[in-house]
């Protein structure tokens, strides 16, 4: 099992996201996180996707995935980034029980993890969390305790270390 | 101008002379531009068949063809016929009504998303919003539809989008398409092509093996001068058939599961594959693992996504066919090779394992085929799918490009009539024939009446074994001869049917008979349908079974040739099997 991040420069259009994640599915990979968003070009979106492939010869797979993106004419740009060294970040907000007497335990834990509180309620309040898969994960394994009601996360983004641009 | 003026435009600047399609709600403005407009319009019986027509009109012209339906059903009935285009990668500008912008998403009247349905199996589509955005819309898809690796592309166009008016900037319809992320590699990499020069150069065994690409790019010339210069034999897929004249002394003919014993032969012996634009399909490479497995490989393609998806090749060059073999060409020329030894080795292969079959036990398909050969040489031959397309595959003896219309990758059963009907329509001076199954030709026999109405003389040749023949076949040689609803005898009268429409039908039950009559259906300027009764149990043969290896050959009893034993390495036994 290896995990794949690709970040894929798309015109800003309608149905190009449709286009994209069409054809890992056609090709048998299943996608973990997508996150879709404008650039600093109005007419160019960015894709960051990680992908795990499962089946033997994923590589293989990949590659051929990687050229079929490649084919679609909305497609300007694939990079598999996952082995250049990069940032990578991913945003979280989570809904967790806190009656008053845990509060303080919370508010340790986001201290720690240098996260936020960014609303709080009587009976619950909603955690702001910026990190990696590791950050996020062990956040998320620390809130469990509490009581997790529910959990958005934005997938990841990344960009690669340096002056090297896509 | 508004927007259906627009399209109508667009249309005349690419050079479309005819378009293929049936009207419907969603088109009417369309159509009305249409009414006085100088684009010839070919009324089809179903829009499948418009899809089809376009089709074998881009096959045998090289140029682009157009189909128009409706929205809704009128568009859902193109998606056999775009599927089809996608597979075998023929340049088709599919336009399809759709209804008014305001309506969309809101499951109105004959309302379907024709974009989404169509995205694995379109080179690109548009929705169009904004009549402004026709002019380049249409030059957009003009140039992907018939550049790089060639495929269909679909342009929805919603009623109210078609009766918007717009001020139009001429130039957008001539203006130079820039597509930041299109751009086909078309010149070879010149190391790459160097590399393969010194395989060819170190072989002894070289086949080439040539498939729809060479026909795509017209790379027939460069295929037969490269061939000839180094003198290495050439083995066509079905979709090559044509790239290489077969009755020239280096054709083996088609190879893969129902290629050549020669063919198949030489691929396992080869030490060396030079691929040209084909893609080691399954019907070809039948078994991956096996495939040409003494051999290197030397991959050119257009597409960089065939090159390594099934087989790794040792030297990849992706370009164009034509591009990619003049430089070989080039670069070996002066170079002294002689494949002398392996030529002997092939023609012996040859006078002991031609293609044949048992004349008796009455009218036979290949003799048909090799009757129309006779009497129409420079026909342009249309198929079916199934046992039919085989037969015509093997025993017409094709000389130059565009001359097989047949429906490759996707097996598309109905394909073959209005495929012919767009053939003759781009090309009026050749004689189209139709060589057809009593299955397929039932799919679509409809469009019997478009040839009729819009006086297109087509020639069908149905040979009529009431089975669908192919599965019946794989029936009986891998389900015990259960032919399970693959019994098609019924009292259709094909001669009545043809007549109905207005052609001219014709039954054919005798050897004797079978001459005059496509004789008599080769002078009258008609539709014709002819109705030849064949042997109804007759197998395509040779035949390698799916996933073996191309060695492992099926003949029936009576073809069954004595095995040398020293063919591909293998073993003497389970080289051939014989079928009880």
């Amino acid at each position: 099992m290896v995990k794949h991040t690709l970040t894929v420069l798309v015109e800003n259009k309608p149905g190009v996201a449709a286009r994209v994640t069409g054809l890992f599915t056609r090709r048998g990979f299943n996608i973990d996180s997508i996150n879709a968003a404008i650039t600093d070009k109005p007419d160019i979106s960015r894709l960051t996707i990680v992908i795990t492939s499962e089946r033997e010869g994923g590589e293989r797979q990949l590659e051929q995935i990687t050229k079929q993106l490649n084919k679609l004419i909305d497609v300007i740009k694939i990079s598999d980034i996952t082995a250049y060294d990069s940032i990578e970040r991913e945003l979280v907000l989570v809904k967790v029980d806190a009656k008053p007497e845990r509060r303080t335990e919370i508010l340790q834990i986001v201290e720690v993890f240098r996260a936020k509180i960014v609303d709080i309620a009587s009976e619950s309040m909603i955690i702001e969390v910026t990190g990696d898969e590791d950050k996020i994960s062990a956040m998320l394994t620390m809130l469990a305790d509490f009581g997790i009601r529910e959990v958005a996360r934005t997938g990841k983004v990344a960009m690669i270390r340096g002056a090297k641009t896509l | 101008m508004t927007g259906a003026e627009a399209v109508l435009k667009g249309l005349e600047t690419e050079g479309v002379e005819v378009v293929f399609g049936y009207p419907g709600g969603a088109v009417l403005p369309l159509y009305d531009v249409l009414y006085t407009s100088k684009i010839r319009h070919i009324l089809v019986r179903h829009e499948q068949g418009a899809a089809h027509a376009a089709d074998g009109y881009a096959r045998v012209t090289g140029r682009v063809g157009v189909c128009i339906a409706t929205s809704g059903p009128g568009a859902t009935n193109l998606v056999t016929g775009i599927a089809n285009a996608y597979m075998d990668s023929i340049p088709v500008v599919a336009i399809t009504g759709q209804v008014p912008t305001t309506s969309i998403g809101n499951d109105a009247f004959q309302e379907v998303n024709i974009t989404g349905i169509t995205l694995p199996i379109t080179k690109h589509s548009y929705l169009v919003k904004r009549a402004e955005e026709i002019p380049h819309v249409i030059r957009e898809a003009f140039y992907i539809a018939s550049t790089g690796r060639k495929g269909p592309v679909l342009i929805d166009l919603p009623k109210d989008v078609q009766v918007e008016e717009f001020e139009v900037d001429e130039r957008a319809f001539t203006r130079a398409v820039r597509l930041r992320g299109y751009k086909p590699t078309i010149k070879g990499h010149a190391l790459q092509i160097k590399k393969a020069a010194a395989l060819i150069q170190a072989s002894k065994r070289p086949v080439i093996y040539a498939g729809g690409g060479v026909i795509a790019s017209d790379a027939s010339p460069e295929l037969r001068e490269l061939a000839e210069m180094i003198g290495a034999p050439v083995t066509t897929t079905l979709m090559g058939i044509g790239a290489f004249p077969k009755d020239h002394f280096l054709s083996l003919g088609m190879l893969g599961m129902h290629g050549t014993r020669y063919a198949n032969y030489a691929i396992c012996e080869a030490d060396l594959i030079i691929a040209v634009g084909v893609r080691f399909d399954d019907r070809v490479a039948t078994d991956p693992s096996t495939f040409a497995r003494n051999a290197k490989i030397i991959h050119i393609d257009i597409d960089p996504a065939e090159i390594g998806k099934i087989i790794r090749p040792d030297v990849p060059i992706v370009g164009d066919a034509k591009n990619v073999l003049r430089a070989l060409i080039e670069r070996l020329k002066g170079v002294d090779l002689d494949f002398s030894d392996w030529l002997e080795v092939i023609e012996s292969w040859k006078e002991r394992y031609p293609l044949r079959y048992n004349p008796k036990d009455g009218l036979k398909p290949q003799f048909i085929i090799e009757k129309i050969n006779e009497l129409a040489p420079d026909a342009i031959i249309v198929t079916e799918v199934g046992q039919n397309q085989m037969w015509a595959a093997l025993y017409f003896n094709y000389k130059e490009p565009r001359t097989l219309i047949t429906s490759g990758g996707l097996g598309t059963m109905g394909f073959g009539l209005p495929a012919a009907i767009g053939a003759k329509v781009g090309a009026p001076e050749r004689t189209v024939i139709d060589i057809a199954g009593d299955g397929s030709f039932l799919m679509k026999c409809q469009e019997l009446a478009t040839a009729v109405e819009n006086h297109i003389p087509i020639k069908v040749m149905i040979l009529n074994n009431q089975y669908l023949g192919m599965v019946r076949q794989w029936q009986e040689l891998f389900y015990e001869g259960r032919y399970s609803h693959t019994d098609l005898a019924s009292r259709t009268d094909f001669v009545k049917l043809a007549e109905a429409f207005g052609a001219c039908g014709m039954r054919v039950e005798r050897i004797e008979d079978v001459a005059p009559a496509i004789r008599k259906a080769l002078e009258i300027d008609e539709v014709v349908v002819i109705d030849f009764r064949i042997d109804r149990e007759e197998n395509v043969y040779p035949m390698v079974k799916a996933g073996s290896p191309l060695d492992e050959i099926i003949e029936d009893e009576e073809g069954v040739v004595e095995d040398s034993g020293d063919l591909c390495g293998m073993e003497k036994e389970g080289v051939v099997e014989v079928v009880d």
